[in-house]
């Protein structure tokens, strides 16, 4: 009996002469080749692993200064040291030593947290906004008239010159911070909006009319659903612009967060704490988005898998 | 124009006196798209529209449909002035036009569904119009799922869901391949003999319009006029490889020659003068 081979193995499949690789490495490559869930980790994997290796490499060659670009086993080694540093939000208390408050894990999650929730408040709070004002725009020629002049005039400001305003208004503390996330996405959803609901098929909405549909109902029946694809995809391209403007918002001073421990790091010349902080920003924003793509799926359960065909090309 | 009063049977389906369209009116870009259309559509009869590319086929529907406003003259339907869009006169669009998020069965109740029908009495009707349009196996199934002459035939249940007087239709089977065409053609015969509407329906093909015509409608290169109206007395079921047929087809061929040729002609000048 020899070993179960697949079919195109087991002919001879070799016409230069090489021999056929054994059935179980062959069936190994063909699964890590594939589409399927474990297929999609291992390359994810290889990916940062080739990253971090090519860094270590450069460590154990002496051309990466460990004290400067300390490679990932040295910042990552010393997380439980590092971690402590996460704990600004009881650190800036009076009377608080540095040892104090909760645990290394426990403070590096509260930081996390803090900082996630303020991002997803932000974006909440810009899409919701942004997509009911770029709606009441189009279904209001006073509305647009008086809003859409002042919105397109401001929506080029960057979100950095804001960054007075949201502590002229709201202090220190999550306000400000989330005031800059929706700032900084809520201009360009409502532009996008306007220009989605510009788009779509006049088609779609003279069927409505044709039915008796009223001015609401088309807007609530036929706009809002041809709009949402688009919008979705807006809100995934200004997620990691939500991320960006949140860190620069806690590493001035509003608050406790990872732009916070960030500038900690910078103050004290701590590079390890650095890229420690930079892989937990990269892990969560790898999270955010495929979370949001997961809910794209779900929301958008009409649209087929393009996905598949662009890799056949 | 002297306001003569506008004289019509009040039973006909549709009558277009004088009627002009003028896009962006009024500004430097206006396009005179149609001029002086006089037309009488009786109850439950067949007429094409033929004619070249942008004549205003479909902007004389549009206005039937009343989805675009006149420029000049009026149009009535069963003795209605036509103002505003009217469930009784159903489009059915030059390109697709079903709601993607919507099932099939969803898209047909659509208009139902607009009016606060009921989930029940809206499947009853969506099923009746995709039986009738032979889909009913489809209803569950999404627009994107659906090959195009199926797409097609879900707009015609949509349209026949409302029930309309008459049928507005925008080269519906252009984009198909001769035989589904032929079988969308036979399709809409009996829809159209039980439904007991008024189709217009524009087309290029000759041969749709030898199939289908109780009268062609032929007209002229931009601005659209009616040069002539073609009355079509071949028996149905028609054989349409009969020399009645035959004849009609040169005369419908010769009739469109010229004016396809001026519309060229036109075009060309509009583009290089661009
Ligand atoms: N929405 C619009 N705004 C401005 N001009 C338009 C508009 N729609 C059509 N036109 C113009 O009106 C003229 C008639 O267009 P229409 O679409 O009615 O032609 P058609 O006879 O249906 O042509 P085709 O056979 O190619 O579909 C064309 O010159 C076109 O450029
Ligand atoms: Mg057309």
């Amino acid at each position: 009996m020899t070993i179960a081979t697949p079919p195109d193995y087991a002919e001879g499949d070799s016409p230069a002469g090489r021999p056929a690789r054994p059935a179980a490495v062959a069936r190994l490559f063909a699964s890590m080749a594939g589409e399927g869930i474990l297929a999609k980790i291992w390359w994810t994997c290889l990916s940062i692993g080739l990253f971090a290796g090519l860094w270590e490499f450069c460590w154990a060659v002496g051309w990466a200064d460990p004290k400067l670009l300390p490679p990932p086993h040295i910042f990552l080694g010393n997380i439980v040291e590092q971690a402590k540093f996460f704990n600004t939000a009881t650190r800036w208390q009076v009377g608080q030593s540095m040892n104090a408050g909760p645990s290394a894990f426990e403070s590096v999650m509260i930081t996390v947290g803090a900082t996630t929730m303020r991002v997803f408040v932000g974006l909440l709070i810009a899409s919701v906004l942004g997509i009911a004002v770029g709606i009441l725009i189009r279904y209001s020629n006073l509305f647009d008239k008086l809003v859409l002049p002042t919105i397109t005039l401001l929506s080029p400001v960057s979100p950095i010159a804001w960054l007075p305003v949201a502590i002229f208004l709201f202090g220190i503390g999550n306000g400000p911070a989330i005031f800059m996330v929706v700032v900084a996405l809520f201009f360009h959803m409502v532009l996008a909006t306007v220009t989605h609901i510009d788009g779509v098929s006049p088609n779609l909405i003279n069927v409505a009319r044709t039915v008796g549909a009223t001015k609401r109902q088309i807007y609530t029946r036929v706009i809002l659903p041809a709009i949402l694809p688009g919008m979705l995809a807006v809100l995934r391209m200004n997620l990691f612009g939500a991320w960006m403007v949140v860190l620069v918002a806690e590493s001035t001073g509003v608050g406790y967060g990872l732009g916070q421990v960030i500038m900690l790091a910078r103050n004290t010349f701590n590079p390890s704490l650095v890229f420690f902080t930079i892989a937990v920003i990269g892990l969560l924003g790898f999270t955010f988005d495929w979370l949001l793509r997961q809910a794209q799926r779900r929301i958008l359960y009409w649209l087929p898998d393009t996905k598949g065909k662009l890799r056949g090309l | 124009m002297a306001s003569s009063p506008p004289t019509f049977s009040s039973k006909d389906a549709v009558v277009c006196r004088n009627v002009g369209k003028t896009w962006a009116a009024g500004t430097s870009r206006a396009h005179e798209a149609l001029r002086g259309i006089d037309l009488d559509v009786k109850p439950n009869e067949f007429v094409i529209f033929l004619g070249p590319s942008g004549c205003g086929k479909s902007t004389l529907l549009y206005l039937i449909a009343g989805l675009e406003e006149a420029t000049g003259g009026s149009i009535w339907s069963f003795s209605d002035k036509v103002e505003t869009p009217s469930p009784e006169r159903s489009l059915i669009f030059q390109e697709t036009s079903l709601f993607p998020w919507l099932t099939v069965w969803e898209n047909v109740s659509f208009g139902l569904s607009i009016r606060g029908a009921s989930r029940a009495e809206r499947r009853a009707v969506a099923e009746e119009a995709l039986q009738r349009v032979g889909l009913k196996a489809a209803m569950e199934k999404r627009p994107d799922e659906l090959s195009g002459g199926m797409r097609q035939r879900v707009a015609v249940a949509r349209a026949l869901a409302m029930r309309p007087k008459v049928l507005l239709m925008d080269e519906p089977f252009a984009a198909l391949d001769v035989q589904t065409r032929a079988r969308m053609q036979d399709f809409l015969l009996d829809v159209w003999r039980d439904s007991g509407a008024s189709v217009l329906f524009v087309t290029h093909h000759i041969d749709e319009a030898v199939a289908l015509a109780d009268r062609v409608v032929v007209f002229t290169a931009r601005p659209g006029r009616i040069k002539t109206i073609v009355p079509v007395d071949l028996p149905r079921p028609r054989d349409l490889f009969s020399r009645e047929a035959e004849a009609l087809r040169i005369q419908l061929t010769d009739l469109l020659r010229d004016e396809v040729d001026r519309a060229f002609a036109e075009q060309e000048g509009l583009a290089t003068v661009a």
